[in-house]
């Protein structure tokens, strides 16, 4: 029987994964578009 | 600092809403709301990427000076019921994660302002964070009742950076706007205090209703309205904004002062008779969130 405790903690760990990855590749997606917009603006 | 009244479950992780709630999401509204307010106002086209990403870091730099605020005020929380609830003193979250994430939140705001925006507007960010969590929290909030005036200092610091991130510079107008958020926030905390008065008390911390009690603070509710109506009118007969910022900002101050004499004329002691003074509070955000609109449709229309 597994700890519900584990549970938790594994279910917790997991959301918090899936958040930092789209917050990771949010700001990935934003660095490419300030660079962008840097560009354009000394051109 | 007390630490041994919280107890915290360090079996598990934290979880990410506990995260979130650090960073005050509803305080921040009002700092994003005024800041775009005072980029917009600026006279400057701003790249909307950059904008965006301004306004992302001064709204980060507002959760991340939250953060270290509930870091550093976790033993005062659990004794108030207004934050007992909070993850600190509720036990959801280890200090020492509150921490990390407060300071990591503040370094990455300010150098992504930097490199975004201009590196005066991420000075200004970085000195607004540091205002708030070591002038405010750390020196003021615990030692006077003068806390919430100097302090105020640090919350009106957004519609100066949305600006100079827009700008490179910083002039008279964002100068106007930062004293009328200072003058702005004594009554608007001092409104707030009178009626969570005992709450204050308990956790031992010198608001003006505790230290001086509920007559003199009404007072100087009343007595600093005047000046934040004076800074709130001034843009427009210096020439700085136009009509319709002036007619707004006469009458949303007129009203803001009708309902600081109502709050001088109340002699209730207990939080049920206090009605004025919740209508003060609730009015006060209300004041802010319209007077800068009417700034940003005011330059608008100038344009």
């Amino acid at each position: 029987m597994t700890d519900p405790r584990d549970e938790e903690s594994r279910r917790r760990q997991k959301t918090r994964a899936i958040i930092m990855a789209l917050l990771l590749g949010a700001f990935v997606i934003l660095v490419y578009a300030i660079t962008i917009a840097k560009m354009g603006m000394l051109q | 600092m007390n630490t041994a009244t919280i107890t915290h479950d360090t079996a598990l992780p934290a979880d990410w809403r506990d995260l979130l709630a650090l960073t005050k999401p509803r305080v921040m509204s009002l700092v994003v709301f005024t800041a775009l307010c005072g980029m917009l106002a600026a006279p400057a086209t701003v790249h909307p990427v950059l904008g965006f990403t301004a306004i992302l870091c001064i709204a980060l730099g507002a959760g991340a000076a939250a953060a270290l605020n509930m870091w550093y005020e976790a033993d005062l929380d659990a004794l108030m019921k207004r934050t007992a609830g909070r993850p600190l003193p509720a036990g959801r979250l280890d200090r020492q994660t509150a921490l990390h994430f407060g300071v990591g939140l503040a370094f990455f705001s300010v150098l992504l302002m930097g490199l975004a925006a201009n590196w005066l507007a991420a000075t200004i960010l970085a000195a607004s964070i540091l205002f708030y969590v070591l002038v405010y929290t750390v020196w003021l909030k615990r030692r006077t009742p003068q806390n919430i005036v100097i302090g105020g200092a640090a919350g009106a610091f957004p519609p100066m950076i949305g600006w100079a991130a827009a700008t490179g510079d910083v002039t008279l107008l964002p100068a106007l706007l930062f004293t009328l958020i200072f003058l702005w926030t004594p009554p608007h905390f001092w409104a707030l205090s009178l009626f969570v008065r005992s709450d204050y008390a308990a956790a031992g911390v010198p608001m003006l209703p505790v230290v001086s009690g509920a007559r003199a603070t009404r007072q100087q509710i009343a007595l600093y309205t005047l000046p934040m109506a004076a800074a709130a009118v001034a843009p427009w007969p210096l020439g700085l904004a136009g009509p319709v910022y002036g007619a707004a900002a006469a009458a949303l101050s007129l009203a803001f002062l009708i309902l600081a004499l109502r709050v001088l004329a109340n002699r209730a002691s207990e939080p049920e008779g206090m009605k004025p003074e919740k209508r003060l509070f609730a009015f006060s955000i209300f004041y802010l969130f319209a007077i800068f609109g009417a700034l940003v449709l005011d330059r608008w229309m100038l344009a």
